[in-house]
């Protein structure tokens, strides 16, 4: 317990700190696997397919950044992929009644960051045990989207607005521009930041974190709500690539969400991870199911899969932390 | 919160309102909203409906006596449904096709006891993770389509009666008798009690906890099996995702029913009047022409205010 309270409350300065070695070693699991999918398929390694797989993780990035956070603070939050979904329909419908993106992408972004406020709420007000206030959310936002959205699918958005999710700049798809610039503010947040800070202390030891002045309620509640904003982040995204909306789009996000924290590092304990540790998380299980892909193995093993990859990911983390203390 | 865990446990009349108004306000709610509520063809429809959550929230009750979760029993049960399907299909044996649901199911439930006991995950992410891993079996078993043919001796087992009373309501009594006496009459079921209320009391006895824990999973995971053969009954086919979310309503009952997730004292009258709550809800919507997905939301909202009032009670 000392060793990751003093790891959680000093910054990593030297590229030597604990930190830094796991977001290496997992940086060498990334291009192993990018060295086996380059001998097994020979379409890995084309530009298209590169890129393809730059936007496919930056779209689970999004969720899994805030999704890091609530982890850091040794919470779960199972909701944000039906919180994608509902953001999704939502921002949707605004876009095709006002005609105005914009007004679409504020009301996406107010939508998720509401759900993750209530989601606050619950987990601190009511002190319901985190996993089972958001799961109990997962339902209620389930059913309200699939009420809302009635069967239907809202098509056809403005040709503006779908460059967000589809356009390119100077070559590189623009939501993974959006990836790098969420990537540096969730890691100057998290690592730089007095706020930050107090998150990592909350989540190594919450009792230590309230005797030292931490307002625990206010920061949990910070933590939700961004979590929840960057599920209304990912919708937009969705939105926009997808060029429509369904009540299902949800379902298959969560838990390649929580794969991409737990493999970039992230303790369920909290306390410790970084969201450059997500961000590698988040490309080694696109890379994994990309080369699924590439090697025409059916759709339908991708949760097998990706649950296999939760399971190990954890088993790993525990055996590593166990070694070190 | 110990107090009031032995309060709660020496007397558990001091329970049964909770629920008991919860399920009586339903029933008066929908006997004025919906018609044809009360009469005995809907009422038996909805405990018909209800045994195939009784087979789950029973043992999810003990699963959470032991401060334990299960998300994959929804999973679970949709791979058993389409092994009894399979099995049954190719082999015309019902029999069999139970035999094949049970195994794989106890197989799942060995496998998030072992994860749980063993490794020390957390609860909640490890039948996660297995949850992922039955879905995407049963789309690969499936292939993603219904099975479909299936034989009669499996489809009778749902709308035959014994005695006048439907096969699926006498397996649930049947069920709920086992559990009753698993629990309160039989020393395992004192280690239970123990297992979420003092872990360190049974190592001491000289008792293994981590075998008790994959003992109480390996039964959800043979309900799960045992539900399948209903599921499959009940749906004339096995389908990929028919019981997708039911882990939900397992929980809710659960909750509902009383069941503390952090104490370790449950109650199986609770969960079976928790199962009633959640069956009479569903119901009464759907006969005022709610779809299924506003009942899905408010069985969420039921959850998340039982989960409330059970921390208002423990602060108490």
């Amino acid at each position: 317990m000392t060793d990751i309270t003093k790891d959680a409350m000093m910054p990593p300065r030297s590229f030597l700190s604990q930190d830094a070695i796991q977001v290496f070693y997992r940086l060498l699991a990334a291009l192993l696997i990018c060295a086996v999918l380059a001998v097994l398929s020979d379409s890995f390694l084309s530009l298209g397919n590169i890129l393809n797989v730059l936007r496919q993780a930056s779209l689970t990035f999004f969720i899994a950044s805030g999704l890091t956070l609530v982890v850091l603070t040794a919470g779960l939050d199972l909701s944000v992929g039906a919180n994608v979904a509902l953001s999704a329909c939502i921002a949707g419908t605004v876009i095709h009644k006002t005609g105005s993106p914009a007004l679409g992408i504020l009301t996406g972004l107010a939508c998720g960051g509401l759900v993750g406020l209530l989601n606050g709420i619950m987990v601190t007000a009511l002190r319901i045990p985190s996993f089972i206030a958001t799961y109990g959310m997962l339902w209620v936002l389930n059913g309200l989207t699939y009420w809302y959205m009635a069967g239907e699918t809202l098509h056809g958005f403005p040709a503006g607005f779908r460059q967000i999710g589809s356009g390119y700049l100077f070559g590189l798809p623009i939501p993974v521009y959006l990836l790098l610039v969420f990537l540096g503010i969730g890691t100057f947040f998290a690592q730089r930041t007095i706020w930050g800070q107090e998150i990592y202390a909350i989540g190594a030891n919450p009792v230590a974190a309230r005797l030292s002045g931490i307002p625990v309620a206010r920061r949990l509640l910070l933590v939700y709500a961004v979590s929840g904003t960057m599920a209304g982040l990912a919708s937009i995204i969705f939105l926009s690539r997808l060029n429509s909306a369904e009540a299902d789009i949800g379902e298959s996000l969560t838990l390649p969400a929580i794969a991409a924290v737990l493999i970039g590092g992230t303790s369920l304990f909290g306390g410790v991870g970084t969201v450059f540790g997500t961000f590698i998380g988040a490309l080694i299980l696109t890379l994994v199911l990309n080369g699924m892909n590439l090697l025409s193995v059916s759709a339908n093993w991708q949760p097998l899969v990706t649950g296999i990859i939760v399971i190990l990911a954890v088993w790993l983390d525990m055996k590593t932390r166990r070694r070190t203390q | 919160m110990r107090e009031a865990a032995v309060v709660s446990q020496s007397n558990p009349l001091q329970r049964i309102p909770g629920v008991a108004i919860v399920l009586a306000l339903l029933i008066a709610l929908f006997s004025v909203i919906a018609p044809g509520f009360l009469s005995v063809a809907n009422l038996s429809n909805v405990l018909v409906q209800s045994t195939i959550l009784t087979m789950l929230a029973l043992p999810m009750t003990l699963i959470i006596m032991t401060e334990g979760l299960d998300l994959s029993m929804g999973a679970v049960l949709t791979l058993t449904s389409l092994c009894v399907a399979i099995v049954s299909l190719a082999t015309k044996s019902m029999l069999l096709g139970l035999g094949a649901g049970l195994l794989v199911g106890t197989a799942f439930g060995i496998a998030n006891g072992w994860l749980v006991a063993m490794s020390g995950i957390p609860p909640f992410v490890a039948t996660l993770g297995t949850l992922g891993m039955a879905q995407g079996l049963s789309l690969i078993v499936s292939d993603g389509q219904s099975v479909v043919g299936i034989p009669h001796s499996v489809r009778d087992i749902y709308s035959a009666t014994l005695l006048g009373i439907p096969v699926p309501i006498v397996m649930a009594l049947v069920t709920y008798a086992a559990f009753h006496g698993l629990l309160y009459h039989t020393r395992f079921g004192t280690y239970i009690f123990a297992l979420g209320g003092n872990r360190e009391a049974l190592r001491y006895a000289g008792l293994s906890p981590n075998r008790l824990l994959i003992a109480v999973y390996a039964i959800g995971g043979a309900m799960a099996g045992i539900a399948g053969l209903l599921m499959t009954a009940r749906m004339n086919s096995g389908h990929p995702t028919a019981g997708l979310g039911l882990e939900f309503d397992a929980i809710a009952a659960v909750a509902v029913g009383g069941t503390s997730f952090e104490r370790g004292n449950g109650w199986l009258l609770g969960t079976l009047l928790g199962v009633l709550s959640v069956g009479v809800l569903r119901n009464g919507l759907n006969l005022i022409s709610l779809p299924s997905s506003v009942q899905v939301a408010s069985v969420g909202v039921l959850v998340i205010v039982a989960l409330f009032l059970d921390g208002l009670r423990s602060r108490a």
